[in-house]
């Protein structure tokens, strides 16, 4: 497995290259409105809990990034644009209902393109320069953020996605149930995590439960709204101009492959 | 396409500046940090074990950093679109060039 993911790292140096470059230049500044846990504010157990929980997703990952390009070294650029779309999404720090800003997490759209543990390594990397470079989130918490927003939301996203063209749904409802609901179901995670750590005194998970997701989850509706608009829009413009290559990754059907 | 898709960021606009108007005394502050109120009144005597290594100085220097992070990543997309539709664009010229070289060699 190790050799394997030497020989990734090798094929595309330039393009983890790039890819830190960017996210180093993108990571998002402002502390004090980042929604992830923060730094040190998770018992020692419980990020070492969600840590051993989201390593198998990175491994996973890893190997389906790798699979991808060997098989599409074109779809590079895209992957690009996924990570690209996460970093400026969380960094729209948007008011909400609650009279508290959150931001959206921009998941969604690279699950849709390129599977869920795809986007766990791009959400991880995100969260780690997030960490490092701008006290966003925390390193100690690493493992927790990943799995609500890296593990959780794309893997809802993806499901949803992929439900909804069972149903046969317009695409455009799908791209946008998809990146809605993993957004929010982020955050939902988000809520369980602190509850579990932090279990009220008097009510115990369950109160604690429905003070954090008064907090986070609440806020997040009207921006898992928003994310999923923004994923539409996005979505709309690959459709158009790079029909090709969202056949190629069977984001939409292919009509070669139908008449086959 | 153009006039949905205008239409769609009209609605994420109206959505973020509706909390605005009826919460006019709100301080929106992250939500992140009313979570660490709530750590701190359920269990008052949590100290949190581990600080981040380093913060931005000042809010200036967040906001620079925050400009920088919308800018380019904005930009990388924008690139990106801009690189498919020409592509786009010069496949289907070439094909239409080559149906007409065609036509004037039969």
């Amino acid at each position: 497995m190790f050799e394997s993911w030497k020989k990734m790292l090798c094929r595309n140096r330039k393009l983890f290259i790039t890819l830190a470059v960017f996210f180093v230049l993108l990571s998002s500044p402002l502390p004090a409105h980042a929604m992830h846990i923060m730094e040190g504010f998770l018992p020692l157990k419980w990020c070492l809990f969600w840590g051993v929980l989201t390593i198998p997703f990175l491994i996973v990952g890893f190997r389906s990034i790798s699979k991808t390009i060997d098989k599409n070294p074109d779809v590079k650029m895209l992957l690009g644009v996924a990570a690209a779309f996460a970093f400026v999404l969380s960094a729209l720090k948007i008011p909400s209902v609650t009279g508290s800003c959150s931001h959206p997490t921009g998941v969604g759209l690279g699950a849709i393109l390129f599977g869920p543990t795809a986007m766990s390594v791009l959400g991880c990397i995100v969260l780690l320069f997030q960490a490092l470079l701008l006290a966003h989130g925390g390193l100690s918490t690493l493992g927790a953020n990943t799995f609500s927003m890296a593990v959780i939301g794309p893997f809802v996203a993806y499901f949803v996605y992929k439900l909804c063209q069972k149903l046969n749904t317009p695409t455009w409802l799908g791209v946008f149930l998809a990146a809605a609901l993993g957004n929010l179901l982020t955050y939902v995670v988000t809520s369980f995590q602190l509850a579990m750590a932090f279990p009220a005194e008097a009510g115990g998970f369950a109160a604690s439960l429905v003070k954090f997701m008064g907090i986070f989850a609440v806020t997040q509706i009207p921006l898992a709204i928003s994310e999923g608009l923004l994923t539409v829009v996005l979505f709309n413009l690959l459709t158009v101009h790079n029909k090709r290559e969202l056949e190629e990754l069977s984001v939409i059907p292919s009509p070669a492959k139908e008449v086959r | 396409m153009r006039t949905k898709n205008i239409i769609l960021i009209a609605l994420v606009v109206l959505l973020a500046v509706f909390p605005l108007l009826i919460h006019k005394g709100a301080e929106f502050g992250g939500a992140d940090g009313e979570a660490e109120e709530a750590i701190t009144e359920l269990h008052p005597e949590y100290e949190p074990w581990l600080e981040s290594f380093w913060e931005p100085p000042s809010g200036e220097i967040e906001s620079l950093l925050f400009a920088l992070q919308a800018a380019i990543g904005a930009g990388f997309i924008g690139y990106y679109l801009g690189f498919v539709k020409g592509r786009k664009e010069s496949e289907k010229e070439k094909g239409s060039v080559a149906g007409e070289a065609g036509l004037s060699k039969s």
